[in-house]
């Protein structure tokens, strides 16, 4: 397991990720970490991993960078001729339907999983599921990405079918934080897209306003300013 | 009212003079000249009814149908060449097919009849093709609710709450727009389009006919299905009823 400790910098860049999505009454919430790493290098640290694909429909995307990027713009646009020919919003379930014909198809190729969420006017707010092997999962809430693997006992124990906006914000942002704390492939801030009838909202938390989980600690002045100060103390409390 | 486009009317892919492409109006005649196909959008689903014109006494009842399922959730009546028809209808069911396999979900009636239509009318566009010889009505029941569009050989298509194609349509024409339609049933429609096929057959003229009627509506579950035999039976009497209330007038 220890290979070379100096980075690949050459590696291609993963997201270890933690990704969420959420139905709630009215909508769904969408969240995710911020971390792309290369190896060990964190190549970038405030990536933003909630993408849009049409006005009323955004994906999570986890696994290989470069993978969930191409599959989701060819969905982007596929989905906006679409739309044209239609005459009307696309469907979240037509746009999970896309990603998941691309990701099944392509899936010796390509290693990506992915989480679809939006509203739509006929069945209000909806969140499809579609991991590795390109299976499609319609789920009141799904998780994905490296550290989903520490939400599993969470969410069984957490989840409520009918939350309020409020709370259902609550929940992922207080997931994806757990997760951070406990898987090394995520970290970074804490990003939510909210979709329901009204339109779509973005929120960002920074990695300082998250809350502190068992063993974590906070954060303390570096021992160089506390001999600095006017009055030396050996430690704070 | 019709008039020969000598010289002009050869190929498809000639305009006269006056503007028109007299192929096109020439294919339009036959179906004009066959039986009567009515199709009605109730306020629960769509009803389409077909005058079938028995060529040969021979024949079973039942055969040579001249309404079709699209889809689960759509049906087409097609009046003109039978042929032609059944060309109209295998593409149809097609495109619903492969779209369903894309987008994960069955296809809207408004897309499904633009595809048809584009159909029909890429047969009109090329000199090596002949444009279709047979008009259809198409019913629908999807995310929007009941839908009605009727394609013509010329590639135009319509939506309607009242349509009717082939010999009869003019006289049930008058006779749909005198319905409530947005008060009716299915139930109530389908015994008003029996009775609107038996009123326009004319008996002197043509042969014997047999009525096929077809229903997508609340009570079938939104699913395109001949109408139940009873309710047939039904509707068949009460046509016949009002033929003779006419006649003894």
């Amino acid at each position: 397991m220890d290979r070379d400790a100096t980075a690949d910098v050459n590696a291609p860049h993963s997201m270890g990720t933690t990704i969420i999505g959420v139905t709630y009454n009215g909508g769904v919430i969408l969240g995710a970490d911020s971390r792309t790493s290369t190896g060990l290098y964190v190549a970038n640290r405030a990536s933003d991993k909630i993408t849009q694909l049409t006005d009323n429909v955004y994906i999570c995307r986890s696994g290989s960078a470069a993978d969930s990027q191409i599959v989701s713009d060819y969905v982007r646009y596929f989905l906006h001729q679409h739309t044209i020919q239609l005459g009307q919003p696309a469907t979240v379930k037509v746009a999970a339907n896309l990603v998941r014909l691309l990701s099944y198809n392509n899936k010796n190729m390509l290693q990506t999983g992915i989480i679809v969420g939006g509203w739509d006017k006929y069945e209000g707010g909806k969140i499809y599921g579609i991991p590795l092997g390109g299976t499609i999962l319609e789920q009141p809430f799904a998780i994905g990405g490296s550290g989903s693997s520490y939400l599993y006992g969470f969410f069984d124990q957490a989840w409520k079918e009918g939350m309020t906006k409020d709370e259902a914000e609550q929940l992922v942002v207080k997931a994806v934080s757990l997760a951070i704390a406990r898987d090394g492939a995520s970290g970074g801030v804490v990003r939510t897209v909210t979709i329901n009838s009204e339109g779509v909202t973005r929120n960002f938390y920074p990695g300082d306003t998250l809350p502190l989980w068992h063993d974590e600690v906070e954060a303390h002045d570096s021992l160089l300013d506390i001999l600095n100060a006017s009055n030396p103390e050996p430690m704070s409390t | 009212m019709s008039s020969i486009g000598t010289g002009y009317d050869l190929s498809v892919t000639t305009f006269s003079p006056d503007g028109r492409v007299f192929q096109i109006e020439y294919a339009a005649k036959a179906v004009d000249n066959s039986g009567t196909v009515v199709g009605i959008k109730c306020k629960d689903g769509i009803v389409i009814g077909v005058e079938k014109l028995i060529a040969s006494k021979m024949m079973l009842p039942g055969s040579n149908r001249r309404i079709h399922s699209v889809h689960r959730h759509s049906g087409m009546g097609v009046a003109g060449l039978a042929a032609d028809g059944r060309q109209i209808v295998a593409r149809a069911k097609s495109e619903a097919h492969n779209y369903e396999s894309t987008y994960g979900e069955p296809i809207p009636i408004k897309e499904l009849a633009d595809r048809v239509a584009s159909y029909v009318h890429l047969c009109t566009l090329y000199w090596w093709l002949r444009p279709f010889g047979s008009g259809v009505i198409l019913g629908g029941y999807d995310r929007d609710g009941p839908q009605l569009y009727m394609v013509e050989p010329s590639g135009v298509s319509y939506r309607y709450f009242g349509a009717a194609i082939g010999k009869g349509r003019q006289a049930a024409k008058t006779e749909i727009e005198k319905l409530k339609l947005s008060e009716m049933t299915c139930r109530q429609g389908v015994i008003e389009v029996a009775k609107i096929i038996y009123g326009v057959h004319d008996e002197a003229k043509d042969k014997t006919f047999e009525l096929e009627m077809s229903w997508v509506c609340d009570e079938s579950n939104r699913q395109h299905q001949k109408v139940p035999e009873a309710l047939l039976e039904e509707a068949k009497a009460a046509a016949k009823a009002a033929l003779e209330e006419m006649d003894a007038d």
